[in-house]
């Protein structure tokens, strides 16, 4: 986000130059840009709550008030829930150790929290399962002491966290590089504890940032389908979250308008995240904009 | 504690992947992970995921250029929409793709009617590895169109270039390592994605089943040295895709200052 904002910044101050193209091939140009973006982006989530709404509003809510949809809805607030917080926690103590400290094994560690983002989700949860299954190296172990973690929900959250724990990190990685250590030691030789000074003086400059990879994680988080599908055992009303009870109105009773109207609440999910990406880009890019204005006039 | 977390999260069940697949006698395993079901399905992962990544290098360079350098209404809209395929769950697109694109969808009809088919056809996979993959490559040229240096530009002008020249001799070089690094993220997400493309694809053998769906068709059939094996050919080649994104992004930020 802050690459973007930055961008944009330098954009307001400039002025748009340099777009010296014949008004022809602007106009055609724009026109092939936003033909694309309304038949790849547009009409598909428009398509969602059309479908959903298609056989009424009382269909819709039966269709989201059925005891299963309500359970899976439950299941996935528990998953996210568990997931983000832990990964919370630790996108704040790996992205301040990776920015703030130079050590052996730094390039490594940050390959690793990069991981997740290109391993197949399917292959996500086959790990977990290899670990944890009954075939699994730890499975027999764990049988014995009636230990239950893959096809139940252990596993789901398990695998959840795997496939979002680079959010958070990765969004204050940058945020924290660029702030540096001056105003930190500043308030170090002022008399703060460690601690005081992380939570008034890091903190608060990047709680935008912050915010915005817990809203992308949440997202990712509730919206996760080929981990969780992997381990979950799949009883209707136990272990299905929103996706999967979406795929299987879908494609295992063939209720279309049911499995839309669940899948709407994702798709609002993501309209909501999409709403507050933007507020909170607009903000940052105004504070960026201020500090920087604040700092020309000394 | 970042350690414990990211051993007990990745290492461990990574290590534990290795481990069990070392355990598979040599020869069980170059059969599984070379015999014709999973030939075909790299195939149809690398095919799809490629002309898919291809199909937005162009189509997201030109969305970029256009949201970066022309003011148009709903511009702020559009570019807010750009993010969409990110914050939206794999399943509900596939979901809303495959209507859509079905032979009752608003599109799939008509496309239809003039002999394409898209849905239950390799052409769907496409489609799916298309729409999640396409914020890549606008996200990562969006800032470098934005710091091009326009005095470059307005120089070729001023020495007599047309417009299309200025474009392939002095815009083009620069953007090349973004759209390069925008497209192999693109291809590693698109070679990794399952939940879209199970509802457009038709998951045949041999003709539309992603190396994904192999996986998770020898899961069902409790054949964990396959699932094993196929996953550990995927998992080198997106170590591989992310050591490549690594170097792109040092060689394509010497552009950006």
């Amino acid at each position: 986000m802050s690459a973007i904002a930055r961008s944009r910044m330098a954009s307001i101050s400039k002025s748009r130059r340099g777009s010296d193209e014949s008004p022809w091939a602007r106009r055609s140009l724009i026109g092939i840009a936003m033909l694309f973006l309304a038949v790849f982006l547009v009409l598909p989530l428009v398509n969602v709550f059309v479908q959903a709404f298609g056989e009424g509003v009382g269909a819709y809510f039966k269709a989201l008030g059925h005891p299963d949809t309500r359970a899976a809805v439950l299941l996935t607030l528990v998953v996210a829930l568990c997931s983000v917080g832990l990964n919370l926690l630790f996108g704040l103590v790996a992205s301040w150790c990776i920015a703030k400290f130079q050590f052996t094994g730094r390039t490594v560690l940050l390959t690793l929290i990069d991981l997740p983002f290109s391993v197949s989700p399917v292959v996500a949860g086959l790990l977990y399962i290899v670990l944890f299954g009954q075939q699994g190296i730890l499975g027999p172990w764990l049988d014995d002491h009636d230990i239950h973690i893959v096809f139940a929900l252990p596993g789901i959250i398990l695998a959840t966290i795997f496939v979002t724990f680079p959010f958070v990190a990765r969004e204050l990685i940058p945020l924290l590089e660029a702030q540096g250590t001056e105003q930190e030691q500043a308030a170090l030789a002022l008399g703060a504890t460690g601690w005081q000074t992380y939570w008034r003086v890091t903190l608060p400059s990047v709680k935008w940032g912050l915010l915005y990879g817990v809203m992308l994680c949440n997202a990712r988080a509730m919206g996760e389908f080929g981990a969780v599908s992997v381990v979950s055992s799949g009883i209707t009303g136990r272990t299905d979250t929103i996706p999967l009870r979406v795929v299987k109105l879908d494609m295992g009773i063939a209720d279309h308008a049911a499995a839309f109207a669940v899948a709407s609440l994702l798709a609002f999910l993501a309209l909501i995240t999409l709403v507050l990406k933007t507020w909170l880009e607009r903000r940052q890019t105004r504070e960026l904009v201020l500090a920087s204005s604040n700092s020309n006039e000394h | 504690m970042t350690l414990v977390y990211l051993s007990v999260i990745v290492l461990i069940p990574l290590g534990g992947l290795f481990f069990k697949v070392a355990q598979i006698d040599p020869r069980e395993f170059w059969r599984l992970a070379t015999n014709d079901l999973a030939l075909s399905a790299y195939r149809v992962t690398f095919g799809s995921s490629f002309a898919a990544a291809l199909i937005n290098a162009v189509m997201g360079t030109l969305v970029a250029w256009v949201l970066a350098r022309y003011q148009f209404p709903g511009r702020p809209i559009a570019d807010a929409l750009i993010d969409f395929p990110f914050a939206l769950p794999t399943a509900v697109a596939g979901l809303t793709l495959a209507s859509l694109f079905g032979p009752r969808g608003w599109l799939g009809s008509t496309l239809e009617s003039i002999g394409i088919k898209v849905v239950l056809h390799p052409l769907g996979i496409v489609l799916a590895l298309t729409f999640v993959g396409f914020p890549f490559v606008v996200r990562t040229l969006q800032p470098v169109i934005d710091q091009l240096e326009v005095e470059a530009e307005e120089a070729a002008a001023l020495m007599g270039a047309g417009r299309w020249y200025t474009f392939r001799r002095v815009i083009a070089p620069a953007l090349l390592p973004a759209m390069l690094t925008g497209f192999a993220m693109a291809f590693a997400r698109a070679v990794g994605e399952y939940g879209s493309v199970i509802f457009v694809a038709g998951n045949k053998a041999y003709e539309s089943q992603i190396a994904p769906v192999l996986i998770v068709s020898y899961l069902e059939q409790y054949e964990y040295g396959g699932a094993m094996t196929v996953a550990v050919v995927l998992l080198l080649l997106s170590l591989v895709l992310l050591l490549t994104v690594n170097v792109l992004e040092r060689w394509s930020s010497r552009f950006l200052r």
